[in-house]
């Protein structure tokens, strides 16, 4: 049953992710790609989390954390550039 | 691990990965940069939030013990979506403002035409311009 289950939300998260890149190519204004580019890491933060059921390891952990803060830092400094010019005032 | 812990596992990995997909078809179909700023910052954050619980309660009973490192990460999620929303929104609502974006509600981007950049901006240069060469 855990097997079928990781396999139902492996496919929900690739149809997820591949939205969200459609968004990307697509998407009219920088905004739409910056906030597609932040979905795409939570999303893939979700992925390695999977990964880590499935394997049965504790080491994607780090690696998850690591792409939240990073994906939260890169989010916010691509904001900070279209809002003023400038990343730290 | 008993056959409880796997009903709650897979329950909460199902219900993660449909909110996960549901923030993401919102990204993709909702008609403005507004609403679609709406849709990943809620429901993807509740999606993959739940994912890292269905990983901490497996965690815990493949460990023996209650292991809650992955806590954070969902803590993280938590605390960040709203930042993000709002300097995103921030960022979007200057580019409406100066006019090198599309109003809301505004379908010409839709079907590939796209505005000439800075329009808005132009025309008001423009009305500057007449107003001022009619100054002595």
């Amino acid at each position: 049953m855990l097997t079928v289950a990781v396999v139902l939300t492996y496919a929900a998260l690739g149809t997820a992710i591949a939205l969200n890149i459609w968004r990307l190519v697509r998407g009219p204004d920088a905004t739409d790609r910056i906030l597609a580019l932040d979905t795409l890491t939570i999303n893939v933060i979700g992925v390695v989390m999977l990964l880590g059921i499935a394997v049965g390891t504790k080491v994607y952990f780090e690696a998850a954390l690591i792409l939240a803060m990073m994906g939260f830092v890169g989010t916010v400094a691509l904001s900070k550039y279209l809002l003023g010019g400038d990343i730290i005032e | 691990m008993s056959l409880w812990v796997e009903i709650l596992v897979s329950l909460l990995l199902l219900v993660g990965g449909f909110f996960a997909l549901v923030g993401s078809i919102g990204l993709a179909r909702l008609p403005d940069s507004f609403t679609r700023m709406h849709a990943p910052t809620k429901a993807t954050t509740l999606g993959v939030g739940s994912v890292v619980v269905a990983l901490l309660v497996h965690g815990s009973a493949t460990a023996g013990r209650p292991q809650l490192g992955e806590l954070a990460i969902s803590l993280f999620l938590f605390i960040t979506a709203p930042v993000v929303a709002h300097v995103l929104s921030k960022a979007a609502f200057r580019a409406l403002r100066t006019g090198s974006a599309a109003a809301p509600g505004d379908v010409g981007l839709a079907d590939g035409k796209e505005p000439p950049p800075g329009a808005a901006v132009g025309a008001a240069e423009a009305a500057t311009r007449a107003a001022g060469s009619t100054r002595p």
